[in-house]
């Protein structure tokens, strides 16, 4: 476990849903210090990934070990203990809708310390500051837009200095300004706490932007992995089509079904 | 013929999974309650919601089904000139029975579809795992409380039912009936015994609150987190709590009063 390990190591991992496999052998490697985008298309099993690892699910096959520990085979205190110095970030932002954005932030430091409420008032308005929004301390958080409710998530995510970030699609369904806001925060508080962050989209762009490394999941497999640059200039076929979104190629525009003719004609495939 | 055993199966299967799944939920609740304790702050919150906001509705439905056992009462004891035990009849029938029973039903809509909606919709929108992933376990944050929080608010609330219906039984049979108002508390008194009415009540009240709360939470617990889930979860509550509390109700009766 030396600092140049991999903080997280992801192997052999296989997982289905019911009768659906999701994940048929994933292998990765999340770099400490960095920025690590992990991209595919809807519904290919990204948060599933992410609660994987976070230990809400448990694989079939395979293991996950984050800082060194085998996720699924620690003892639930254990696990808990891990889990403080993972933050993850929900796609819909996940903060509690009965109380403030104070409140929120400091949930996690009320639950797990035991420190004086002055010493608390400091650290929340200290995390809300990071994210810009101080002065929304007071508001609930049906009072938000969807970009400030994922920054105020990302307050109380980093409200225990976690060792690392996981975000679920931080840019979906944001406006340009808060994407842009999001995209300069996940890379700000990356390097201004030393942290290691995964960033789970299908925003090529803006992820690209960000990340060190980049890994391309489709049909429960790594199709691709490497810095955005390496990918740019790949000419797999995968790669050429998640970058440049375009819509047909190794993942299928159709959902499986019938020849299309025979379809129409309500004839037995 | 086949298929019809065969759902009889998948649904008799389906039932005693769901069983399962509660009784593994209800141990992890009792678990958690010493956590619960020792923070009495979340308890309080929790006593208030489910349990003082549920007073209105039961002092005035309790007034109300009082005066109601009154009218029915006394036409039914003047024919036998026995007026005068009509404040036994009402307080033997609101505590023996409709106090607990009733109350309950009434606790089941307001405060048992509230919870399951609640701890549903913590569900549907990603808080519960949003606090799991922050080392929070919501079973002893959120679902403990609340569990406790309705065992200790519904024998409270049913001795609550059962006076106020005493006194609304006193208002019909004493203000507008014009029976003797030393009759009515006299008798009560000498008929009315502890153990085998009061306590008894209590034990079924106590009974119904922990049936109720138990239904309400694990439904939202088990909720299918979409809008659809969360509504049926909140229908199931109401009506499972309903079956449920008519069913222990006959039960304890049989087994407390069976034998006089
Ligand atoms: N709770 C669940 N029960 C059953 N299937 C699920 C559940 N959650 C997700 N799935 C299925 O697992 C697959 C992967 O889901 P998800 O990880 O959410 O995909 P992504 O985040 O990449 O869009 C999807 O096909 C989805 O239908
Ligand atoms: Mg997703």
């Amino acid at each position: 476990m030396t600092e140049t390990s991999p903080l997280i190591k992801i192997r052999d991992v296989h997982f289905s849903r019911g009768s659906k496999l999701i994940f048929d052998g994933v292998n990765m490697d999340i770099q400490r210090g960095k920025v690590t985008a992990i991209m595919g298309p809807s519904g290919t099993g990204k948060t599933t990934l992410l609660k994987l690892i976070g230990g809400q699910l448990r694989p079939s096959a395979g293991f996950i070990e984050v800082d060194g520990e085998n996720v699924h085979r620690l003892r639930r205190k254990q696990l808990y203990l891990l889990r403080k110095k993972m933050g993850m970030l929900f796609q819909s932002g996940a903060l509690l809708t009965d109380i403030t954005v104070f409140d929120n932030v400091a949930f996690p430091l009320r639950e797990h310390t035991n420190l004086p409420e002055s010493m608390i008032r400091h650290l929340v308005l200290m995390k809300l500051h990071a994210v810009g929004l101080r002065g929304a301390r007071d508001l609930m958080p049906a009072e938000l837009s969807g970009g400030m409710a994922r920054r105020v998530a990302l307050a109380r995510a980093i409200a225990l200095d976690p060792m690392m970030i996981m975000y679920d699609e931080p840019f979906t369904g944001q406006d340009p300004i808060s994407m842009g806001v999001l995209v300069q925060l996940i890379r700000l508080l990356n390097d201004a706490l030393g942290l290691s962050s995964i960033v789970v989209s299908h925003d090529v762009k803006e992820t690209c932007a960000i990340a060190d490394y980049v890994y391309l999941v489709s049909g429960g497999k790594i199709v691709e992995h490497g810095s955005p640059a390496q990918l740019a200039e790949s000419d797999s076929e995968w790669s050429q089509q998640f970058m440049q979104g375009m819509a047909d190629g190794p993942v299928p525009f159709h959902y499986a079904a019938k020849e299309y003719a025979k379809d129409l004609l309500g004839l037995e495939a | 013929m086949l298929s019809y055993f065969q759902r009889l199966g998948a649904t008799s299967l389906g039932m005693f999974e769901r069983l399962g799944r509660g009784s593994v939920f209800f141990v992890n609740i009792l678990l958690s309650i010493p956590s619960v304790i020792v923070r009495p702050r979340l308890l309080i919150a929790q006593i208030y919601f489910v349990g003082v906001l549920s007073f209105s509705l039961i002092v005035i439905s309790g007034l109300f089904v009082g005066m109601v056992i009154a009218l029915q009462g006394f036409y039914t004891l003047s024919d036998f000139g026995a007026e005068g035990m009509l404040g036994v009849m009402v307080a033997a029938s609101l505590i023996r029975e409709l106090g607990p029973v009733v109350s309950a039903l009434l606790f089941a809509g307001r405060a048992g579809s509230a919870l399951t909606a609640e701890i549903g919709l913590m569900k549907a929108t990603e808080q519960l795992s949003g606090m799991e992933m922050m080392a929070v376990d919501p079973v002893a944050r959120i679902m403990a409380p609340r569990f406790l929080a309705g065992l200790i608010s519904m024998p409270i609330l049913a001795t609550l039912f059962s006076a106020v219906g005493v006194m609304g039984g006193y208002f019909i049979g004493v203000g507008l009936l014009g029976i003797d108002e030393g009759g009515y508390w006299s008798q009560m008194q000498a008929k009315i015994d502890f153990s085998q009415d009061v306590v008894n009540g209590l034990i079924k009240s106590v009974i119904f609150g922990w049936v109720v709360t138990w239904i309400a939470v694990f439904e939202g617990h088990d909720a299918i987190p979409t809008s659809e889930g969360v509504s049926r979860a909140t229908t199931r509550t109401v009506v499972h709590s309903a079956f449920a509390i008519l069913l222990l109700d006959f039960i304890l009766t049989a087994l407390m009063f069976g034998d006089i």
